[in-house]
């Protein structure tokens, strides 16, 4: 079958803005969206810039707002789409070129909520102990894949770049929890400032988005709660 | 030209090249740089799914010993075996450090990390199968991914994203730096340092039907190689028996080690007429050449070239909480839910056993006296230690990047203590931006993608899971003919930024190095061993080949023997 396929363009060594270009390629039903994008790259317009790697879901490279939501170009099928596709580059975050937007601002806050386990007690000769039920408690939190699908979906995070968004919550969650870690309480300080949890409205586009099924919402609010209790 | 001095410099930043970081970056008073072509958490380390193998023994009796055997035996006879002695004692160390760093393994009820079996892995040397890999539901790639990228950030790991190393810096036969393309501007930049490590993971993307990342286009061993390093036992190759159909997506090992079974169009469990012992669990090579053969005989799926891979038969939550994410892929991708229907699948193009030459500490040797190249480095895919031999076990990749890529970059620390800084020569530049600009600018009218696709695809069909000698005669022929073409291609973009026209044109460069060692090794080895079978020398031929290839660039073949220390050389039957 034939799709219409309308990418929002935009070089920045030949165009003052972004403009939408339009293809028709031949599809398979069963195809990504990444093979789309990948047809029109290869046969079409070579100058197309998209980021991807892996092609099944895994790394996180090809985020980008596909009619009108924001997912994995590797995880979605033609079939579940129709014969007209629209692509657009994460909102919220710098456009460098076509779909390829800047990481960098969505890293930093990652590394803001210390995303490694603190333990500096001196190890067993073995592995620590952990029952399967304080492993569960992190769970969820340890699928993200960092795709920044949930941050970039954020109406918090589009209308203020300061929130830590979804996706650093989620990294902090998956310490605070682990039984083996020791710096909840310093996650949780940073966590309660302004910047830091309590800006999220529970809108749900984020646990709508992920592409990796986490409860992200869920996950703030328990980090709300755990903030609030470590101060009474 | 931008030039950053380091003490040490890694290209790639998956399992391998992240752990050696790690190690260097604790030492608090080293410079280390690792330089990605992607983001460090897009490696394709966090693709791999099922587990580490290590003799733990938290779920039944298990010995390193036996999984050195395996992994020998596995490899048919190729490995060296004191590398293999290090890869299975420091396995379980690693393990231990990595839970330490904070890696999530799934636990048993007392606590312990949990363990499940995987092919080719067995108790008492070879009498049945043994629950040895360690694992994070079917996330443990991603797993280690994420727990080393963290560390690193904790310990002052500098990171260069988006920076495609393309040219070594060598400065009479020592390791000197790289020169680096930072793909956002064009521009390039040279790294000095004083040592340097290539983890820069496969080529799987020779292969029309691939696990592979796009990605994966065998970078570091191609410029090795231009620069005078042999590459190691490149004949070998690993196909995946189970890739979804078409796509080549992995459906995990950890799949048959949790109990789904292959079966052909009349159903039947066909591995027990090819394994009777290990049956789904047999060596990766061997399960391959199972379904290959069942399909030329007509027995595929409607008598395509596909077969089924059986979980209906498991309780769902096994598929729930031992495989949840092989499950999604086949209900994404397939629209198959696998609790209810079988899942098509066919050998996917997975693993390199063959490389850039290492000896066990990870020091790239450049001949067959493993005379060292000082300074230079390489560990996981890219390198060959050699731990696989003619063919890798399941779970192996995982061991060999971690416990090799930390003994690389313990190495590399005390390398690191005396070593000078060489200084380079005046435009280290110039031989890379030459080809570059080359590339940018050709007018011939050939197009990157069709080459690549057509190298691919010759390469499935003529250099695949059965090779001959007239057909890898075409594959070079062929070779030839692409190269020429290469030589006439024309990019549509031609700036600067972002620039993945140009950026794909140079990795497929890379390509052709890599799949032209894999041919010509091929066609020079007549015999069959693990993942290489000639069918016009079908039988293993200790007396000639029981000793590894290196190939220089120029064509010249060199041998080195192979190290025997504890299992002489038997058949392999499973």
């Amino acid at each position: 079958m034939k799709v219409h396929v309308r990418i929002k363009r935009f070089n920045p060594e030949k165009d003052r803005r972004p403009y939408w270009a339009d293809y028709e390629v031949p599809t398979d039903p069963f195809d990504r969206v990444l093979d789309v994008l990948h047809y029109i790259k290869w046969n079409l317009d070579g100058t197309l810039a998209l980021r991807r790697s892996c092609a099944h879901g895994i790394c996180g490279s090809d985020a980008m707002l596909i009619n009108g939501r924001n997912r994995l170009a590797c995880k979605v099928l033609v079939k579940d789409l129709g014969n007209r596709i629209t692509v657009e580059p994460l909102r919220g975050l710098p456009v460098i070129k076509d779909l390829v937007v800047d990481m960098e601002p969505f890293f930093a806050k990652y590394r803001h909520v210390m995303p490694w386990l603190v333990n500096d007690e001196p190890p067993p000769a073995r592995e620590r102990l952990q029952s399967p039920e304080e492993r569960a408690r992190i769970d969820d939190t340890t699928k993200c894949i960092l795709c920044a699908v949930c941050t970039t979906a954020c109406p918090i995070f589009w209308g203020n770049g300061e929130f830590l968004g979804p996706a650093a919550l989620v990294a902090a969650h998956r310490f605070i929890f682990d039984s083996r870690d020791r710096a909840a309480a310093e996650r949780l300080a940073l966590l309660a400032e302004r910047s830091g949890a309590f800006k999220c409205r529970t809108v749900f586009n984020c646990t709508d988005a992920c592409p990796q099924g986490i409860e992200i919402t869920k996950a703030i609010q328990e980090l709300k709660r755990a903030i609030v209790l470590s101060r009474a | 030209m931008p030039v950053h001095e380091y003490d040490a410099v890694i290209v790639g930043a998956g399992g391998a090249g992240l752990f050696a970081a790690l190690e260097l970056g604790r030492q608090r008073d080293l410079r280390v740089a690792v330089l990605s072509k992607l983001y460090p958490t897009r490696s394709h380390t966090g693709a791999a799914q099922g587990g580490i193998g290590a003799a733990l023994g938290n779920e039944e009796e298990d010995h390193w010993e036996w999984h050195m055997f395996d992994t020998v035996k596995g490899g048919d006879y190729l490995v060296d075996q004191d590398a293999a002695e290090i890869l299975a004692r420091e396995a379980i160390e690693t393990i231990y450090d990595l839970e330490h760093y904070g890696l999530p393994f799934d636990r048993t009820p007392d606590g312990r990390i949990a363990q499940r079996r995987f092919g080719g892995h067995t108790h008492h040397f070879g009498q049945g199968p043994v629950r040895r890999a360690c694992h994070a539901a079917d996330r443990t790639g991603h797993m280690i991914l994420q727990t080393l990228y963290q560390q690193c950030l904790r310990n002052n790991v500098h990171f260069f994203n988006e920076f495609q190393v393309v040219d070594l810096l060598l400065e009479d036969g020592v390791a000197a730096g790289v020169v680096a393309w930072e793909i956002l501007t064009g521009e390039l930049h040279v790294f000095h340092s004083r040592a340097v490590m290539f983890a820069t993971g496969g080529w799987g993307r020779i292969f029309k039907v691939s696990s592979n990342a796009h990605t994966l286009t065998g970078d570091g061993a191609a410029i090795c190689w231009r620069r005078g390093i042999p590459l190691e036992d490149m004949e070998f190759y690993q196909f995946h028996p189970t890739g979804i159909y078409r796509l080549g997506i992995l459906m995990s090992e950890a799949a048959r080690g949790e109990g789904a079974i292959l079966r052909n169009r009349h159903g039947e469990r066909f591995m027990e007429r090819y394994s009777p012992n290990l049956l789904d669990l047999a060596p990766r090579d061997i399960i391959a050449r199972a379904m290959i053969t069942e399909i030329r005989e007509g027995r595929g799926i409607d008598g395509k070239d596909y077969l089924h891979l059986d979980f209906t038969h498991l309780p769902r939550q096994v598929l729930d909480e031992k495989l949840p994410e092989i499950t999604s892929f086949a209900r994404t991708y397939l629209g198959v839910d696998p609790a209810t229907q079988p899942v098509p699948v066919q050998p996917t193009a997975h693993y390199a056993m063959g490389g850039i030459p290492t000896d066990v500490w990870g020091r790239v040797i450049r001949d067959e006296r493993n005379t060292p190249v000082p300074g230079l480095y390489a560990a996981g895919e890219c390198a060959c230690v050699s731990v696989h031999g003619a063919n890798r076990l399941g779970t192996n990749s995982l061991v060999d990047i971690l416990v090799f890529g930390r003994r690389a970059g313990r190495d590399m620390a005390r390398y690191l203590k005396e070593a000078e800084r060489v200084p380079v020569a005046h435009n280290p530049d110039s031989d890379v931006r030459e080809e570059l600009e080359r590339l940018r600018n050709s007018t011939g009218g050939e197009k990157v993608g069709t080459i690549r696709e057509e190298l691919a695809a010759c390469m499935m069909e003529w250099c695949g899971i059965f090779r001959n000698g007239p057909d890898l005669q075409r594959m070079l022929d062929k070779l030839g003919e692409l190269r020429d073409r290469y030589a006439r291609i024309t990019l549509d973009d031609r700036g600067c930024k972002f620039n993945q026209d140009l950026l794909e044109a140079w990795e497929l460069g890379c390509l052709l190095d890599v799949a032209e060692a894999t041919v010509r090794s091929a066609l020079n080895r007549t015999e069959s061993r693990g993942a290489h079978m000639r069918e016009d020398y079908p039988k293993r031929d200790d007396a000639q080949w029981l000793k590894h290839t290196l190939l220089y660039r120029d064509g010249r073949f060199a041998y080195k023997p192979v190290t025997i220390t504890r299992f002489q050389p038997q058949e392999r039957k499973y």
